[in-house]
């Protein structure tokens, strides 16, 4: 479903990725972890065509997207959902215009039917009712939820998350993770998720990627993974700071 | 040769050269009616309708000032009856225009800059462009439409309040004789010149959206990159307004003298 080759992005001098190799199956689940700063998000958003690669190839269902413009990735992007790190819900729009934001266009789908979904998509983030709050009004996990909403209420077939869990508290986190595997399994989803949050990466994955010198480091099963020996994705893992970076 | 000079001219060009594709994409976008009709409402009201007072104010304050400059000089050579068809042809070609244009940049170019600004810092226009919704279709061209069709309506508005102001004080304060002056304003001031104006304001509101959007959507990180955005459409459409002004002057009068 998603194919990455020899994937090399940088920004002016500062190479970020070199040589990045990955498949994505559908209906898998993957988690990309990785250091801050490592080109994480860089990297999730060249699966969508956000930001161009420098090199390599990006393949959805087997259509490479690198040489497309924007007008021919908008049909691309029809088959993603894509939740951001700050939710980007439209300030300016209620929580059900937000939501409700795909639809604005389409001629085939009734006011009905539309104001359906949206209850719908609300129901599974569980905020039924708030329809007519502003984003303003929300706090930050009721904003990811929202935009989580936003992201699966036209049913696209991989969704994408930049740092779901990034600043909520524990049980906040907890709830989007329990969130990612309802959408996953419900709506059997490919899901693609970035984090740094080592317990939400290893229940939301079916495979854990590790980014690591600007290539995919490690790659298996949240099991594989977590009971690796290598010192790195060990360090990573445990949180250990390396003795030799000074960070002060 | 990576002088800080030849790194601004580079720099500079570049910008130009966006700015003609972002005109490009928002044209072709335009003609080819995916407009949203109800954004392009709310854009001619928050451009057009929100911007009256301060360009009535403007065109009411300018028609009066130079009804009174102009009188006083004229009044030395016993021609004060000529003071309304200054008024009249400056108003209609160049100041109704070039103001109304100016305020507009003010008001509108950093509203716009500040606005897009803060969508692309907050991934806002990536969340549209993920929403497979193009951000030129659904945010610039609403604006440039609203602006090229509001700043011709506001012009026109500017330059009747600045005739009438510059008769008042014309004729009520300094004691113009009101049939002299209003003749002579008609005898000099054509048609052409209003068509001038609305000519002018057309092309300023489309640079006013223009640069406030590209500024907005290619903005810095953070609130610097935001504020600097704002500061930025504001002055780079104030100067494209009086540099276009001279080169449409130039250009305009040169047409209309030969038809």
């Amino acid at each position: 479903m998603i194919e990455v080759r020899e994937l090399r992005k940088g920004f002016g001098s500062q190479p970020i990725l070199e040589g990045v190799n990955f498949e994505i199956q559908s209906g898998e689940s993957v988690v990309i972890i990785g250091r801050s700063g490592g080109g994480k998000s860089v990297l999730l958003k060249q699966l969508i065509g956000l930001l161009k690669p420098d090199a390599g190839e990006v393949r959805i269902e087997g259509e490479d997207i690198v040489p497309m413009d924007e007008r021919q990735l908008l049909r691309v992007r029809q088959k993603f959902g894509m939740l951001f790190q700050g939710a980007a819900l439209f300030d300016s729009l209620t929580v059900a215009e937000n939501i409700a934001f795909p639809f604005r266009r389409r001629r085939d789908v009734t006011p009905a039917e539309v104001a359906r979904r949206v209850s719908a998509a609300l129901e599974m983030v569980e905020l039924p009712g708030t329809e007519h709050k502003k984003p303003s009004e929300l706090s930050g996990g009721m904003k990811k939820r929202v935009g989580l909403a936003r992201a699966i209420v036209y049913q696209p077939q991989i969704v994408l998350y930049d740092e779901p869990t990034t600043g909520l508290d524990p049980i906040v986190s907890d709830s989007i993770d329990q969130l990612i595997m309802r959408v996953r399994d419900r709506l059997n989803v490919t899901t693609v998720v970035v984090t740094h949050d080592m317990r939400s990466a290893r229940r939301v994955g079916h495979r854990i990627l590790m980014l690591h010198d600007r290539r995919v480091y490690a790659s298996g099963t949240p099991d594989e993974i977590f009971s690796s020996q290598d010192p790195v994705v060990r360090r990573f893992i445990e949180g250990v700071s390396d003795p030799k970076e000074h960070y002060f | 040769m990576n002088t800080p000079a030849t790194k601004w001219i580079a720099e500079w060009l570049q910008g130009l050269g966006r700015i003609t594709l972002l005109a490009k994409e928002a044209l072709t976008s335009l003609f080819s009616l995916k407009v949203a009709w109800r954004d392009l409402v709310y854009q001619i009201y928050f451009i057009g309708v929100k911007s009256q007072s301060v360009v009535l104010i403007t065109g009411a304050f300018t028609g009066m000032v130079l009804a009174a400059q102009t009188y006083f000089q004229f009044h030395k050579v016993r021609m004060d009856t000529a003071t309304l068809a200054v008024v009249g042809v400056s108003m209609c070609s160049e100041l109704g225009p070039v103001l109304t244009g100016l305020m507009v940049a003010g008001r509108v170019g950093a509203a716009i800059a500040a606005e897009l600004g803060t969508m692309r810092v907050t991934e806002q226009i990536d969340a549209l462009r993920t929403l497979a919704t193009h951000p030129v279709d659904y945010l610039v061209v609403p604006r440039l439409a609203a602006a090229h069709l509001t700043l011709p309506l506001l012009t026109v508005e500017s330059i009747a309040v600045g005739i009438g102001a510059g008769y008042i004080v014309g004729v009520h304060l300094l004691g113009i004789d009101p049939a002299y002056s209003w003749h002579n304003m008609i005898k000099y001031t054509g048609a052409v010149d209003v068509f001038i104006g609305i000519i002018k304001a057309f092309i300023y509101g489309g640079l006013v959206a223009l640069i406030g959007c590209y500024k907005g959507m290619s903005c810095g990180e953070g609130a610097e990159g935001v504020g600097r955005a704002t500061t930025e459409a504001v002055v780079y459409s104030s100067i494209a307004i009086l540099i276009a002004n001279f080169f449409l002057t130039l250009v305009l009068g040169k047409i209309f003298q030969t038809l």
